[in-house]
C-alpha cells in the first residue's frame, strides 16, 4: 500500500518536474493504409490475377463489376474532346485550332496520346466503344503505367523506344491490381505535358506541381504540415465528369462558400474563401467585384520550369547538310530550335499578362475568315469593365507564328505526324503536301497556297498560387507603369489622371507661388526705401 | 505697440492639428496619386484615410468649441461685408507698401479682419466639408454602388477630390505667406503658438 502511494507521490512529483507535451487527449487515429482507403483490396479480385495482352482486356475486367464507368466517361470532354457552346459552336480539342501543335485531326495516332482511351488513329475511331476506354491512366496507383506517344492511346506492350527515349512495357495485371484514385502524377501525365512536353503549354501547370514547396503553390506544397492538396481536391469529380473547363471558365463567383461541391461547379477560389476572403484589410475585399483573386495571387508562373511564350513554324524545316535534323539547345537545354517545329522562346518566371474576362473565349476555328494584316487572337477572352460577370484576370498569352491559307483566309491543319513518303511534315519537310493532305483528310477546302501569320493564344491561369506574403501589392497595378498599364476603359487611382485637372492645379499653384513672392519682394522693397528716406 | 491675448488655448491646440493633419493628407494624397514614393503607396493610402477621421474629429470638435464658448461670432460681420473686404484687399493690395496702418485694428474681441472671415468661414464650412465629402465618396466608392451609385462616378468623384486638392495646396501657401503681414513678419505665427499678438497701437 506504502509503496503504490509512492509510486502515485513519485509520479506527481515528477509530472511536476517533467511535465508531459501536451495535457489535451489526444485523438486516437488508425493507421493510414489500404484499408482505410478502400473497401475494395483490388489484388484479391479474380478478374484482375490474369495476364493482359491489351488495355481494352483490362477495361473489360473493370466493367465487370463497374457497369457503368465506361458509359460515364463517354459524357465527359476527357473522351469526346468536345465542347458544345451556348452559342451552337462546338468546341474542344478535336475541333478548334491551337498554335502550338495546331490541330489533332490528321494527327491523332501522337495527339492522342492523351487521349483518355485506345485506338484513335483516325477519324473511324468508334466514341461508342466501352472497351477502349482507358481506365489506367487516371486509376494507375502504382506510376508505372504510360501511354506511348505516338501509340493512339495504348500503352507499350513491348519494349519499344520512341526516338532516343525508352518505354518500357506494361505491366498491366500489376497495375490493374493496384489502381487508386487519381494522384497528381495521373492527371499530370498529360496536364503537365501539354503541348508535347513538360511545362511547354500551360505556364501555370508543369510536374514540379508534383513535390512543390508552398512558394511554388501553396496549396499543393506537399512537406510537413503543408496543404498537400491533390487536383481533385478542387476539381472534385462525380460521376467521372471533372469539373473545371477552359471553354467556360467562371470568372466571377457570386456565390461564395459552396465547398464541396456543386451548388456552383466548378470549385472557384471563392468556394473555400468564400467572397469577403481578406480578413485584416477589408478594402482588399472591395476589390473581389473586379479583381479575380488570381491576378494578385498568382505573381508569376514558371516558376520553376520554363514554359513555351513563342513557336515560330515558319522557321521550321531547315535541315543540316547531310540533310539531318537540327536540334539546337539554350543552357538550359531547352530547345530553342527544331528542323520539325521551328523557333521556340521559353521563359521562366513570367510575369501574366492582364485581360477583362467575364467567362467567354471566344475561339477562332478553322472556318473563320481571318484579318492577316495583324496578329491573330487564336482565342481572345471577352469582358469589359462595365458589365458585371468581368473582373481582370491573369492570363499566359502564348504568341507565334503558323501557317495559314492566304486566299481563303483562314487556319490550315497540316499533317504533322506520320511515315516518311506520306506526306506528313516532320517525315518530309514539305509543307504544300503536309497542308493539302491535312485539308482533305478534314474534308476542308485549299485554295493550294499558303503563308505563316503572327497568332497569340490566351490561357487563363487559376494554379501556381503563391502564399499571401508574396502577392501583389497595391503598388504593382496602382501605379503609372504597373502590371494594368495597359488595360483601358475604367479609373484606376494611382495609375490614371486628367490632365485638364493636373495643369489647372497646377497652374494656381503657380499663380499663387508667384503673387506671393512678387508680393513679397515688393514688400520689402518699399519697406527698404521708406526707411532709407527716414534715414 | 502692445500685446493681446488672442488665441485660446483650445484654438491653437486645433488650429496646430488640423495644420498637420492637412499637412499629411496633401503628402500621402500626393504619393496615392503618384508623384512619389514616400512611404509607400499601401501605407499613404492608410495613413490618408485614418487621418481622414482625424480631420472630420477636429472640424467637429470645433464646431462644438465655437458653439458652446459663444466665439463663432468672431466669424460675423456688421455692416456691408463687401465694402470692408475691399478695405482689406486694397490694404493688400497697395496700402501695405506704404506703410499704412491695417484698417482693421486687432484686439480680444475682434481678431480676424473680413477677409479672413469670409476665408476661413468658407474653408471650414465649405471647403474642407467638400473635400472630406468626395473623400469619403472615394473610400466608400464599393458600399455606394452597392446602394445603386453609378460605378462610372468614380472618375469624377476621384478628380473633383484631385482638384480641391490643389486649392487647398494654394490656400496653404497664401495662408503661410500671409501670416508675415503682421507687425513683425513672425508676429503673427507668435501668437497662434503663444496665444499673444504684438499688435499696432
Amino acid at each position: 500500500m506504502s509503496e503504490r502511494l509512492i509510486a502515485v507521490v513519485a509520479l506527481f512529483v515528477s509530472s511536476l518536474i517533467f511535465p508531459p507535451p501536451y495535457l489535451a487527449a489526444q485523438t486516437f487515429h488508425h493507421e493510414l493504409d489500404s484499408l482505410s482507403r478502400s473497401t475494395a483490396d483490388h489484388t484479391k479480385f479474380k478478374q484482375l490475377q490474369k495476364d493482359f495482352r491489351s488495355g481494352p482486356e483490362v477495361t473489360e475486367a473493370c466493367l465487370e463489376c463497374h457497369t457503368e464507368a465506361s458509359r460515364q466517361i463517354h459524357r465527359t470532354k476527357h473522351w469526346t474532346w468536345e465542347v458544345p457552346m451556348k452559342d451552337g459552336q462546338m468546341l474542344g480539342k478535336q475541333h478548334t485550332v491551337n498554335n502550338f501543335c495546331i490541330a489533332v485531326e490528321g494527327n491523332e495516332p501522337r495527339c492522342t496520346s492523351c487521349h483518355i482511351g485506345y485506338g484513335w488513329e483516325d477519324k473511324k475511331f468508334d466514341f461508342t466503344s466501352e472497351r477502349n476506354v482507358d481506365c489506367l491512366v487516371c486509376h494507375d496507383g502504382t506510376g508505372t503505367y504510360a501511354k506511348y506517344p505516338s501509340g493512339a492511346g495504348h500503352p507499350p506492350y513491348e519494349d519499344t523506344a520512341f526516338g532516343k527515349k525508352q518505354f518500357k512495357a506494361v505491366d498491366l495485371s500489376y497495375v490493374a491490381q493496384h489502381v487508386a484514385n487519381p494522384d497528381r502524377h495521373n492527371c499530370g501525365v498529360c496536364h503537365f505535358e501539354g503541348g508535347g512536353g513538360d511545362a511547354v503549354k500551360h505556364g501555370d501547370l508543369d510536374n514540379s506541381l508534383l513535390e512543390p514547396d508552398r512558394h511554388l503553390d501553396v496549396h499543393m506544397a506537399s512537406g510537413p504540415d503543408e496543404l498537400n492538396m491533390t487536383c481533385t481536391d478542387c476539381h472534385q469529380t462525380e460521376g467521372h465528369q471533372v469539373p473545371g473547363s477552359r471553354y467556360q471558365p467562371m470568372a466571377r463567383d457570386m456565390h461564395g462558400f459552396d465547398y464541396p461541391l456543386p451548388d456552383d461547379y466548378p470549385t472557384t477560389c471563392s468556394s473555400c474563401h468564400g467572397l469577403e476572403p481578406h480578413k485584416s484589410y477589408a478594402k482588399l475585399n472591395d476589390h473581389v467585384d473586379k479583381v479575380a483573386c488570381q491576378t494578385c495571387h498568382i505573381p508569376a508562373i514558371a516558376k520553376e520550369r520554363p514554359t513555351k511564350m513563342w513557336w515560330d513554324w515558319s522557321k521550321a524545316g531547315r535541315l543540316a547538310e547531310d540533310g539531318s535534323q537540327i536540334t539546337e539547345l539554350d543552357s538550359s537545354g531547352h530547345a530553342v530550335y527544331l528542323s520539325k517545329k521551328g523557333e521556340f522562346v521559353w521563359e521562366q518566371e513570367v510575369v501574366p499578362e492582364y485581360r477583362w474576362f467575364n467567362g467567354e473565349l471566344n475561339y477562332t476555328t478553322f472556318m473563320t475568315r481571318i484579318d492577316d494584316s495583324k496578329i491573330v487572337s487564336v482565342n481572345h477572352p471577352d469582358g469589359e469593365p462595365g458589365d458585371s460577370l468581368s473582373r481582370i484576370w491573369p492570363f499566359k498569352v502564348h504568341r507565334g507564328k503558323q501557317p495559314y491559307d492566304p486566299v481563303l483566309k483562314r487556319f490550315v491543319k497540316p499533317i504533322l505526324y506520320g511515315e516518311k513518303g506520306s506526306g506528313a511534315y516532320w517525315a518530309d519537310f514539305d509543307w504544300d503536301v503536309a497542308i493539302q493532305k491535312g485539308m482533305d483528310n478534314a474534308g476542308l477546302e485549299y485554295s493550294g497556297s499558303y503563308d505563316f501569320v503572327e497568332t497569340e493564344m490566351y490561357w487563363p491561369l487559376s494554379h501556381m498560387v503563391s502564399p499571401k506574403e508574396e502577392s501583389l501589392g497595391c503598388i504593382d497595378c496602382h501605379a503609372r507603369n504597373g502590371r494594368l498599364g495597359n488595360l483601358a476603359g475604367f479609373y484606376l487611382p494611382g495609375r490614371d489622371y486628367n490632365l485638364l485637372v493636373e495643369i489647372v492645379g497646377f497652374s494656381l499653384i503657380a499663380l499663387t507661388l508667384l503673387g506671393v513672392s512678387v508680393h513679397g519682394v515688393l514688400r520689402f522693397v518699399s519697406t527698404k526705401q521708406r526707411r532709407d528716406g527716414v534715414q | 505697440m502692445r500685446r493681446v491675448y488672442l488665441y485660446a488655448r483650445f484654438q491653437r491646440f486645433w488650429h496646430w492639428m488640423q495644420a498637420v493633419i492637412i499637412f499629411a493628407l496633401l503628402v500621402t494624397g500626393m504619393e496615392v496619386h503618384g508623384f512619389f514614393t514616400l512611404i509607400g503607396y499601401e501605407l499613404s493610402f492608410h495613413v490618408h484615410n485614418f487621418l481622414a477621421w482625424g480631420l472630420v474629429t477636429f472640424i467637429v470638435l470645433a464646431f462644438f468649441w465655437y458653439i458652446t464658448t459663444g466665439d463663432f461670432r468672431q466669424y460675423l460681420t456688421e455692416g456691408n461685408l463687401l465694402e470692408k473686404i475691399g478695405l482689406q484687399v486694397r490694404y493688400y493690395m497697395n496700402g501695405i507698401f506704404r506703410n499704412e496702418p491695417h484698417p482693421f485694428k486687432k484686439n480680444e474681441i475682434s481678431r480676424l479682419n473680413p477677409l479672413q472671415r469670409i476665408t476661413y468661414l468658407m474653408l471650414t464650412l465649405v471647403g474642407l466639408p467638400l473635400q472630406i465629402a468626395f473623400g469619403f465618396l472615394y473610400y466608400y466608392f464599393n458600399e455606394l454602388v452597392a446602394f445603386g451609385m453609378d460605378p462610372d462616378w468614380i472618375e469624377p468623384i476621384a478628380l473633383i477630390h484631385t482638384l480641391l486638392a490643389y486649392l487647398l495646396v494654394a490656400f496653404v501657401i497664401m495662408h503661410v505667406y500671409m501670416t508675415t503681414t503682421g507687425h513683425t513678419p513672425t508676429s503673427n505665427i507668435k501668437a497662434m503658438v503663444t496665444g499673444w499678438e504684438e499688435i499696432d497701437e
